[in-house]
């Protein structure tokens, strides 16, 4: 089975702080990891794999440094990594993201899966999966929290608000994980020695061929007007005293509230 | 660590890096239950299997990753920071193969190495008795030749791992007459008939590592399980202790410099008479002091090391003086990391009581601390007998 797993290289933001008079994120010097999401998606992939046999490719588009996310992705366990990037794609949106990836996509053979975090911790879009289903056309679950391979379909548990939804899914198809899937295992030491001296194709402009009003920042729909920190107004409140008259009275503000 | 170049490879750098993160990730969620309730760390070793480190030490020609002494003992060091309990469990997959490695025939190594390379089998090493701890020649374990099988007859007492390895080296008597030199050693497999288990310790540290009686009854081993010749035995496990001594130093190592750093991060934070106590200079050079000898024992483990992987030959002396000292400086600065702590450090939501617990079996196994001070002095008695 061949299963590719779309990541993404976002700053480890327990490590971001905020630009007080910016409000902007200082990114300089925060390091870089893959989406916490998107370890979930290569872990179903391994998880899959163990299984059934086949081969785990990882796909990340991004600037050149996006390449040091296929390594650890690689040491991890995934067999092969694609780097998509190309200047001429700089300040894509999710419209023109999804789209240049799934030409990536396309360029692979006898692909049965496709994997997404179910969101990325920067952008909190949750759209990209989706967009890459639609332009390669193909069925899409998001926040997939389980699968099994049953013939020429796939078994996938979807978690819900209230609970859980099992779906019965077309092969090929694409899906977004969720947290709850399972947890990302370690890298092995022979995989992360082979993964720092692997060699990691690039595909750009000239490998993809796309059409040029679909790529890029001139191909993204989405305009951002302004960037601001929503104004928090808080009213705060300290309770003090004894601890069950403190409880009492917070029970008591929080049904004058309607919380409770 | 600090700002001491040791010359690390970048090899060696990336088998640091790994553990470093298991051992956050995977040891340090769960060392307090493993401790309290004596679990023997099964999952962990596991996971290191998936990870190719069960493997680290054998030879890439038996399914390994071939690493050298010196990648051997980062690693033992780096996962001593987070629980001796979990890597002395690793770590005596080595000591139990180490025999095989030193003397065992090229089909011996092929059989038994390769199972323990991928982490699909686990080993141990089996030379204590209740009457031969220090003495370890004065063992009354027999082996009686009986056709082209060895019968084994006596138990072996405090074993790491025993009960969970499948592979054991075992050190039985095969001509009395002979004393020390009438040792043999033997692979024994967990299934054969007339070995079972006995008793299982309850200890004071190193909790998680399990500690166990091996009984032989009447056992029949296959005389090509023998390693080297009959007689050798002894010697061989002198030679073990030569290689792996340096891995219970890197143990202490590893130990002392996990307490430090909690000590240290400690003392920042916590406040009496209006300031941290880190700014009490009578702390600060107790810290000063502990990082002083975390330093000067890795020193000296590292210089075993490499003398190791320099193919130096005697390595005897320098192999006992690492491992005394590494593990007195474990005991005196995880007694001291208590101390940093106050009261909270005698307590067993912090980790450190914990420490100090573990810290105290440095002192003892692969030969008490006293045994080696002996080694180191007998090694100066030769040196200068000719002086
Ligand atoms: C948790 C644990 C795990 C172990 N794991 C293993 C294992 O995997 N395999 C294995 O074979 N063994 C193992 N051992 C055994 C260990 O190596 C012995 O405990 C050790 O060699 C000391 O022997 P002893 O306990 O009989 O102490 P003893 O030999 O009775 O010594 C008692 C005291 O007398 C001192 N002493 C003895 N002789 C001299 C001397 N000549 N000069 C000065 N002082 C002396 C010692 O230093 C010590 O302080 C383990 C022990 C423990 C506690
Ligand atoms: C089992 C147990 C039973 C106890 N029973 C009682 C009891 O019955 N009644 C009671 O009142 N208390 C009791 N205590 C509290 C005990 O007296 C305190 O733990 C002790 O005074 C140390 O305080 P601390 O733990 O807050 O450590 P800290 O004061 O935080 O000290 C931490 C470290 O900093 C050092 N340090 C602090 N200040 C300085 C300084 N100025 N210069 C140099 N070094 C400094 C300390 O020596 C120590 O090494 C008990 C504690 C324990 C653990």
């Amino acid at each position: 089975m061949n299963i590719v797993v779309c990541i993404k290289q976002v700053p480890d933001s327990d490590k971001v702080t905020i630009d007080r008079e910016t409000n902007r994120l200082n990114r300089a010097g925060v390091p870089s990891i893959i989406n916490p999401f998107d370890e979930n998606a290569l872990e179903m992939a391994l998880q899959l794999k163990d299984k059934h046999g086949g081969k785990v490719t990882v796909i990340s588009m991004g600037p050149p440094q996006a390449e040091q996310a296929l390594r650890t992705a690689l040491s991890h366990g995934a067999d092969e990594a694609i780097l998509v990037s190309d200047r001429k794609f700089g300040g894509a949106d999710t419209w023109a993201t999804s789209y240049t990836i799934s030409l990536a996509i396309k360029k692979l053979e006898d692909v049965d899966l496709i994997l997404f975090g179910k969101q990325a911790i920067d952008g909190d879009t949750a759209q990209v999966g989706p967009g890459v289903a639609h332009f390669l056309d193909i069925p899409m679950l998001t926040y997939a929290q389980g699968v099994e391979v049953t013939g020429e379909t796939f078994k996938v548990n979807k978690v819900t608000e209230d609970g859980y939804e099992i779906w019965d899914i077309d092969k090929p198809a694409a899906l977004t994980v969720v947290k709850e899937a399972n947890e990302l295992r370690m890298p092995s030491l022979k995989k992360k020695m082979a993964a720092k001296k692997a060699e990691i194709p690039c595909w750009g402009y000239d490998e993809l061929n796309p059409i040029d009003e679909n790529i890029g920042l001139s191909g993204s729909p989405t305009k951002v007007s302004k960037i601001f920190a929503p104004p928090v107004k808080l009213n705060k409140e300290i309770l003090s005293g004894e601890p069950s008259d403190m409880i009492a009275e917070l029970i008591k503000k929080l049904k004058e509230q309607h919380v409770l | 660590m600090g700002n001491i170049n040791w010359g690390i490879t970048e090899e060696q750098q990336e088998i640091v890096d790994l553990i470093d993160d298991f051992g956050k990730e995977r040891i340090v969620p769960v060392r307090a239950e493993l401790d309290e309730k004596g679990i023997f760390p099964a999952d962990i070793l596991k996971e290191l299997a998936q990870m190719d480190l069960m493997g680290l030490y054998i030879p890439e020609e038996y399914g390994g990753f071939g690493a050298d002494h010196m990648g051997f003992t980062l690693a033992i060091e780096t996962m001593s920071k987070y629980c001796i309990g979990v890597s002395v469990s690793f770590a005596a997959n080595a000591l139990g193969a180490d025999p095989i490695l030193i003397g065992g025939s090229d089909e011996q190594k092929k059989k038994f190495l390769s199972p323990l390379a991928s982490g699909e089998k686990w080993a141990a090493f089996g030379l204590t008795e209740a009457n031969a701890g220090s003495d370890a020649g004065g063992i009354q374990t027999t082996a009686v030749k009986k056709g082209d099988k060895y019968v084994l007859n006596g138990t072996k007492q405090w074993i790491t791992n025993g009960g969970e390895a499948d592979i054991y080296t075992v050190f039985a008597v095969t001509n009395k007459a002979k004393g020390s030199r009438g040792v043999s050693c033997f692979i024994v497999e967990k299934d054969t008939p007339g070995f079972s288990f006995g008793k299982k310790e309850d200890k004071l540290g190193i909790r998680a590592s399990c500690t166990r009686e091996l009984v032989f009854e009447d056992c029949e081993v296959p005389a090509e399980n023998m390693i080297g010749r009959e007689g050798m035995g002894f010697l061989l496990a002198m030679k073990t202790f030569d290689v792996s001594r340096p891995g219970i130093a890197a143990q202490g190592v590893g130990l002392a410099q996990g307490a430090l750093d909690e000590a240290v991060k400690y003392a920042k934070v916590r406040k009496q008479f209006g300031k941290p106590i880190i700014a009490n200079q009578g702390l600060l050079w107790m810290l000063a002091e502990m990082s002083t000898k975390v330093e000067t024992a890795r020193a000296i483990t590292y210089a075993a090391c490499r003398s190791l992987d320099a193919g130096v030959k005697n390595i005897s002396k320098v192999s006992a003086m690492c491992k005394y000292y590494a593990g007195d400086v474990a005991m005196s600065v995880t007694t001291d990391a208590v101390q940093v702590f106050g009261g909270y450090g005698f307590m067993k939501e912090y980790p450190v009581e914990k420490m100090m617990r573990d810290a105290k079996i440095l002192q003892i196994y692969e030969g008490t601390n006293q045994i080696q001070r002996d080694i180191v002095g007998n090694s100066l008695v030769k040196e200068y007998a000719s002086v």
